[in-house]
């Protein structure tokens, strides 16, 4: 463990990334990162490039098989259930949204707060009730997640990722089949997390997000990094020197930005900089 | 024809089929399915052992959570499967025990009859048609919402969390199929041995209710309730190890949920009996 005050959100040295559903898989070889508190990381990659099972490793879910991964300054792989305050620390959503189908969108938000917090019941009521209609999601609460569209499920999924008011918050591919008006509003509320949103007392948040369309995300305060072919590549600040010769930045914008030039300075879609 | 009968002894010639190699693609397949049988074995032994300890060590915590899944496994184990036990219980007492009954009189061995009812119905029949009967409505329904929920993801959306998945999703399965068991077979019993009763005085035999209740319970001891306690809690246990076992002790695709799921049947069939057998050895023991 760390014996800095304010260690690093995730800490990654040499860690090869091993795929969830079949550990023997290397995806990414020898990652080398540093999130430090307070910073909001965009990490692009082509689907199967191993963003997901990145965020895996840095949730500490799979412990690695070589290298050094730590969260907040511990080493995941002795993250036991003894240390489970420090895992309640990191939020993570899901590219699938994995909610539970037998529960209903509130009762889904409710699980964890129910589960770890001993809270009663009117209190567990309103702030699920909060968070609910801070997401818009008050209309659709009663229901069960096979039942509402694909943008209220993930959102649901993020309101169950906030409803321990985490510190560090992991999201996988979060615009991934939004429209263009419900993934402004995400990036838009993110953004709001990440220099504090007042629903979570002002605390800003350290983001994390993997996305396969990079354009949504452009900011100066994001920084970034790339997965692809096996190999993790830290860019840095959005149209720095290394984004002009990276390989995936030119396959991601290609789609998007075709007749552009692969790293145009765009004005951000909220506030600009950052608590770090 | 001397060549052809020197062929027909070379062909029975036995010892020569006990000292040729077998063909390797059967050697392979049994070297095989020993070992996988061998790894089923440790993996649900390991599995039965952990959820064991999280029972113990994890009872007090998440009550608010924990507490209505278990309700509602006991409700889906036991009190919903209530009619189709009732309908059981008339079933065997009309179609069984009356028959056993007028055929016990008819030989004058009703002396017989309360030894008959204890160790057909109670020791045997009761906690055995259940177990088979709650492995078929609720174990296959266990494994097909966890293989399902593991296909899906759940289970590390669980573990996101910072919820065990053995805590949710298996400790509540098991309590309540040990407790579901262990009442059904309950009703079961009383059920039959009643609905025998009936069937008796329908077909006139010469015996009143209280010497055929009576009958029962002088051939009734301690260790007949201690051993059926203790067999059927084991049976719910076991049936809900194999099932939440083959639902999600490995990450399953969709289109595997049905084949495990008739495999933890047949292991859950295979468990129930090797259970029976050594409760047998109990009986015959004490």
């Amino acid at each position: 463990m760390s014996d800095s005050p304010h260690p690093p959100a995730i800490e990654m040295q040499d860690l090869p990334v091993a795929a969830l559903r079949d550990p023997s898989l290397t995806l990414l070889h020898e990652v080398n990162w540093t999130v430090q508190p307070g910073e909001f990381w965009v990490v692009a990659g082509l689907p199967h490039s191993g963003k997901s099972d990145l965020l895996l490793h840095a949730a500490g879910l799979l412990a690695p098989a070589a290298g050094m991964c730590r969260l907040f300054g511990r080493d995941t792989a002795e993250l036991d259930e003894s240390q489970i305050a420090e895992r309640l620390r990191v939020g993570l959503t899901f590219a699938d949204a994995k909610l539970f189908n037998e529960l209903s969108l509130a009762e889904n938000v409710a699980l964890p707060l129910r589960y770890h917090r001993n809270l009663a019941e009117t209190e567990l009521a309103r702030t699920v009730a909060g968070l609910l209609e801070l997401l818009e999601l008050t209309p659709f609460a009663a229901l069960l997640p096979g039942s509402v569209a694909w943008v209220w499920r993930q959102r649901a999924a993020l309101a169950r990722a906030l409803v321990l008011q985490p510190e560090l918050l992991l999201l996988d591919n979060p615009a991934s089949g939004l429209m263009t008006r419900h993934r402004d509003w995400l990036v838009h509320f993110l953004d709001e997390l990440w220099h504090g949103h007042a629903f979570f007392g002002g605390r800003p948040l350290t983001l994390v997000v993997t996305t396969d369309e990079l354009r949504a995300w452009q900011h100066p305060g994001r920084k970034f990094a790339t997965a692809q072919a096996g190999n993790f590549s830290v860019l840095g600040a959005w149209g720095g020197e290394p984004f002009l010769h990276n390989q995936a930045v030119k396959e991601l914008l290609a789609g998007t930005t075709a007749k552009e030039s692969p790293v145009t300075p765009v004005q951000p879609l909220s506030a600009p900089g950052g608590p770090g | 024809m001397r060549g052809n009968l020197a062929k027909a002894v070379e062909w029975t010639n036995l010892q020569r089929f006990r000292h040729a190699p077998l063909p390797r693609s059967y050697t392979d397949y049994l070297g095989r399915q020993l070992f996988l049988l061998l790894l089923t074995v440790q993996g649900l032994a390991a599995f039965a052992m952990i959820t064991l300890g999280v029972i113990l060590k994890k009872c007090r915590v998440a009550r608010p959570v924990i507490q209505p899944r278990i309700r509602q496994e006991i409700n889906r184990a036991g009190a919903s499967l209530l009619p189709m036990f009732v309908f059981l219980a008339l079933a065997l007492g009309f179609l069984v025990i009356g028959q056993t009954v007028s055929a016990l009189a008819k030989v004058g061995a009703t002396g017989y009859l309360g030894s008959t009812m204890v160790i057909v119905v109670v020791r045997e029949l009761g906690p055995l048609l259940t177990a088979v009967l709650v492995l078929a409505r609720v174990g296959t329904a266990n494994v097909i919402e966890l293989g399902t929920a593991r296909a899906l993801g759940e289970v590390e959306a669980l573990e996101a969390l910072g919820i065990d998945p053995v805590h949710y999703l298996i400790m509540p399965r098991v309590i309540g199929m040990a407790l579901g068991v262990f009442s059904l077979t309950i009703y079961l019993i009383i059920g039959a041995l009643v609905s025998g009763c009936l069937f008796t005085f329908l077909t006139n035999v010469p015996m009143t209710p209280g010497d055929y209740f009576r009958q029962i319970v002088d051939a009734l001891t301690w260790l007949d309730f201690a051993l059926l306690a203790l067999k059927t809690i084991a049976f719910g246990f076991f049936i809900a190890i194999v099932t939440c076992y083959h639902g999600l002790a490995q990450p399953l695709r969709l289109d595997e949920v049905s084949r495990v799921a008739v495999r933890a049947v047949t292991q859950g069939i295979v468990v129930c009996v090797l259970i029976d057998a050594i409760f047998i050895v109990l009986y015959l023991a004490t």
